[in-house]
């Protein structure tokens, strides 16, 4: 089931290239190539942990469940789990 | 260096001499002696202490007056061997090995080189010529093996020199005393040298540890040895006994000759033992001890240092592991909650209710084991894998997002009541390409999600069915898939289970799905056992819980039978409701039977307020007001239409109107307490679905066969739609359903090729009463009641109102 998502959304129009990450940073499963992959997975690991900490500090009920961070040339879209952080990179075709 | 052996001499000994080395320059080796010179006094035998020597060495038996010595040549190590070999001779070997050992003992000096042989035969001759019949064999053959050699530093000296003698002289001088010692003389002023200069010469000294006995110290010694005596005689024995070793070479007899006090000082432990028995030594009175403060002497060992040796051990370090963590105020938040949690789950297994509790807890544990133990796997992301497939489709399918949210289409004021739809996703799935749309319907819980099902109307061509649910947040996928072996021809979701779907199927079946099971297989089918329809179900509603708590559902069916079905115990167990006799088509089979035949109904509905009345359309074009209760008779018969009555929906608001639509190309409305239609429209072609709008109670929609939706509002205008517009893409498309969605302003409609498009009602279709100034907006279902009403009243012929 999970691996049919993760394909259905490799195949999306625009989506360039998808990462999942685990609780330590480290990629398991990419479809970039190795330094581009290890660089978003580290950058992005953070930023998510400061995101997530940002808001539960404002109010510990709350947590993050999404993501997105909109640039000019693309949009990358996290969407953070117990464990696990699934990364999506898209142009969004406009 | 004495170098001859003690020899037996033939005539007493003139005096200490040695034989020398041969040659000349003979060094004395001996200290003590003068540093006379010594002389050479034979070719291989020196003398000192004599004038002259003797033709022959008294000792040695070499002839001096051979020139043999000249240039001196030693014995080879062959000569050395001979010597060797010949000391065992006795006598006449002797002088080989004297002589021999003394070259040796020159060229010592002089070099010690091993020189090689040269064999010095002439020599050798000339001695034999000159040897008296004393020479034996032996020293034949040690001066024929003797082979002279010279080493090359030795000195050359003159027969005349070699034969020169030396004198010595043994004095008592000490060769290494300085003899020109100088002094400073304070008194004179200059440094004079001193006469005297002390000749001693020290060669060992040792500091020794025995004390004469009539000296104070000895006798103090004795003392306290004698009082020791007393003790146990062991340890005087091993005192004793030291003092003995000590003493042991020279004053053995001077301690055995001391007497009785002395008796336990002897040697042996034995002896003392039976000295100290026989004699016990008068006590002495003490004497002052003496300290010895000048004659110092120090007693030292030394012990045996053991070699050190290190040992040592490694141990595996202990492994390591860095932890670091951050005290947010989320964290503590997490701690506490996790703390309340663990008290909630104890309290509950406290409780005596836990029977059932426990039970759930322990599947739920199980479950959640389960899932743990497959952790650590990629699959716990199939969460947030959903999430963000939605926001891929968000972000590709950001333009219709945005319109189904905002967008509102301005031109409507200038339509002057005239609405639009505007098409919004499309939602496909390739396995239902060639199976049109059979059933739509909306979750009553998320209000997102819809259900499709998919089937075949066509008699003859009847293949598998699929049930897909899919959402508006995600445009190109269903949530949920299911697919069966008979088309699905009707489905409703249960209002307070929204996870449980109804289905019925063409071959008769129906089923219940349940959504929150994973698996793709209905949870609950009936069979042909339990009571199925003979004929395709055309619809399924679910009711209310029977009194038992069991859910319950009622199928209509061309087969003239309206089941109720109810979900016992895990089975569906069929009651019939109803037969639908058509009236008066008693016929007369053979043999006087009385065959009856049945309508076929084609849909119902069932009263919002009212429970047990629900109306149904048949194949005939009829529609029967039923009730729950009477299984046999209607309540009431409406000639509604020439063909069959696809739909019949009662107003959401208004309690009495009721709307159907038919194949026969027209809408009506209805008052069910009036025979005749209130509204009729005519759709010019076959309308295949009509359904009320949830908001206002004078809004419906329509669908036809020829691809276009109709949409009326009562209030606006009576007679005609105000929207009418195609929205499938190819005209071929037949249109088979249209649904509202009860909160959004959207429509979905399914056509006969599995596509179900999604379309916003522009602000015309959505017209609220316009507010009036000061006046109250009345809102709710009253106002909506009463705008209904009262546009049946305009139409309600004025002979009707008696029969209202």
């Amino acid at each position: 089931m999970l691996e049919e998502t993760l394909k259905r959304i490799q195949a999306h129009k625009g989506v360039v290239g998808t990462i999942v990450v685990n609780a330590e940073g480290i990629p398991i499963r990419t479809t970039l190539d190795n330094s581009t992959t290890v660089q978003y997975a580290g950058l992005l690991h953070q930023l998510t942990m400061k995101a997530r900490s940002t808001v539960r500090d404002i109010d510990p009920q709350n947590d993050l469940t999404f993501l997105r961070i909109r640039s000019k040339k693309h949009e990358i879209m996290v969407a953070p789990d117990k464990e696990y952080l699934l990364i999506v990179i898209q142009n969004p075709c406009e | 260096m004495r170098g001859s052996p003690r020899l037996p001499r033939a005539s007493p000994p003139r005096g200490t001499y040695h034989c020398l080395p041969v040659g000349g320059a003979g060094r004395p080796s001996v200290v003590g002696e003068s540093a006379g010179n010594a002389k050479a006094l034979s070719p291989s035998c020196g003398r000192i202490g004599r004038a002259r020597l003797p033709a022959r060495c008294h000792g040695c038996r070499i002839n001096f007056r051979s020139p043999v010595g000249r240039g001196g040549g030693v014995g080879v190590p062959r000569g050395r061997a001979a010597a060797a070999a010949a000391a065992s001779r006795g006598a006449g070997g002797m002088p080989g090995k004297a002589g021999d050992r003394h070259q040796q003992g020159q060229t010592g000096p002089s070099g010690g080189k091993a020189v090689p042989a040269r064999p010095a035969k002439s020599v050798s001759k000339k001695r034999d010529e000159d040897a008296s019949t004393e020479m034996g064999e032996g020293l034949d053959e040690w001066a024929a093996a003797k082979t002279l050699i010279k080493p090359p530093d030795q000195l050359e000296l003159t027969e005349a020199e070699l034969k020169e003698e030396f004198t010595r002289i043994l004095t008592a001088n000490n060769p290494h005393a300085p003899q020109n010692i100088v002094r400073y003389s304070f008194k004179e002023r200059t440094y004079k040298p001193i006469s005297y200069v002390d000749q001693m010469a020290i060669h060992f000294s040792l500091n020794g540890n025995m004390i004469l006995k009539d000296s104070d110290e000895g006798r103090c010694q004795n003392a306290r040895l004698s009082t020791e005596a007393e003790k146990p005689p062991v340890e005087d024995s091993k005192i004793i006994s030291e003092e003995a070793e000590i003493k042991d070479e020279e004053s053995t007899e001077d301690i055995q000759a001391a007497g009785e006090e002395e008796a336990e000082e002897t040697g042996t432990a034995e002896a003392a033992e039976a000295a100290e028995a026989e004699e016990l030594p008068p006590p002495r009175p003490k004497e002052r001890k003496l300290a010895n403060q000048f004659n110092f002497i120090e007693r030292a060992s030394k012990t045996l240092n053991n070699p050190l040796r290190d040992r040592a051990c490694q141990s595996e370090p202990t492994p390591c592991k860095n932890f670091s963590a951050t005290a947010n105020q989320w964290e503590i938040y997490d701690a506490y909650v996790e703390e309340l949690q663990k008290m909630e789950k104890s309290k509950e297994k406290e409780k005596p209710r836990a029977h059932i509790a426990k039970k759930e807890e322990k599947r739920r544990g199980r479950k959640s084991t389960s899932l743990e133990s497959q952790s650590d796997d990629i699959t716990k992301v199939s969460k947030a894998a959903k999430i963000m497939e939605r926001m891929v489709n968000q972000n590709t399918f950001d333009d219709i997002a945005q319109d189904f949210k905002y967008f509102e289409d301005a031109s409507d004021e200038y339509r002057d009541q005239q609405g639009t739809l505007l098409p919004l996703w499309k939602f496909q799935y390739d396995k239902t390409k060639r199976l049109a749309v059979t059933a739509i319907s909306w979750n009553p819980k998320y209000k997102d999600l819809f259900a499709v099902g998919y089937g075949s109307y066509d008699f003859m061509k009847q293949s598998q069915g699929m049930l897909l649910l899919y959402t508006m947040k995600n445009p190109s996928f269903p949530e949920y898939i299911f697919s069966s072996e008979s088309g699905i021809m009707c489905l409703d979701i249960h209002n307070d289970h929204p996870h449980l779907v109804a289905v019925g199927f063409y071959d008769g079946n129906v089923a219940i799905y349940n959504l929150k099971k994973p698996s793709s297989q209905p949870s609950h089918k009936s069979s042909a056992k339990s009571g199925k329809h003979m004929d395709p179900v055309w619809q399924v509603k679910w009711q209310k819980d029977d009194m038992d708590n069991n859910l319950n559902f009622f199928s209509v069916s061309s087969d003239g039978r309206i089941v109720s079905w109810t979900l016992v115990k895990n089975e569906l167990v069929h009651t019939d409701v109803i037969k639908l006799s058509v009236e008066g088509t008693t016929m007369q089979g053979p043999e006087g039977l009385q065959l009856q035949t049945f309508g076929c109904g084609t849909s119902f509905d069932f009263h919002k307020k009212i429970d047990y009345l629900f109306l149904v359309g048949t194949e005939e074009g009829k529609i029967y007001k039923c009730s729950k209760c009477y299984s046999s008779q209607f309540l009431d018969v409406f000639e509604a239409h020439h063909m069959a009555v696809d739909a019949v929906s009662w107003n959401p608001y208004h309690m009495k109107v009721f709307i159907s639509c038919s194949s026969d190309w027209t809408v009506k409305i209805w008052d069910h307490t009036i025979k005749t239609p209130m509204f009729i429209y005519d759709l010019n072609s076959a309308v295949g679905d009509v359904a009320w709008s949830p908001y206002s109670s004078t809004v419906f929609a329509a669908v036809t066969t020829d691809g276009k939706a109709h949409v009326f509002d009562l209030s606006v205008n009576k007679y005609e739609a105000i929207c009418t517009q195609v929205v499938v893409a190819k005209k071929k498309n037949k249109i088979t359903h249209i649904q509202f969605n009860p909160v959004y302003p959207v429509v979905i409609i399914g056509d006969d090729r599995g596509h179900v498009t999604c379309l916003k009602l522009s602000p015309n279709l959505r017209r609220m009463p316009k507010e009036k100034k000061g006046q109250e907006v009345k809102k709710g279902p009253e106002v909506e009641i009463a705008k209904l009403d009262k546009l049946l009243n305009l139409v309600r012929e004025p002979a009707g109102q008696a029969g209202r």
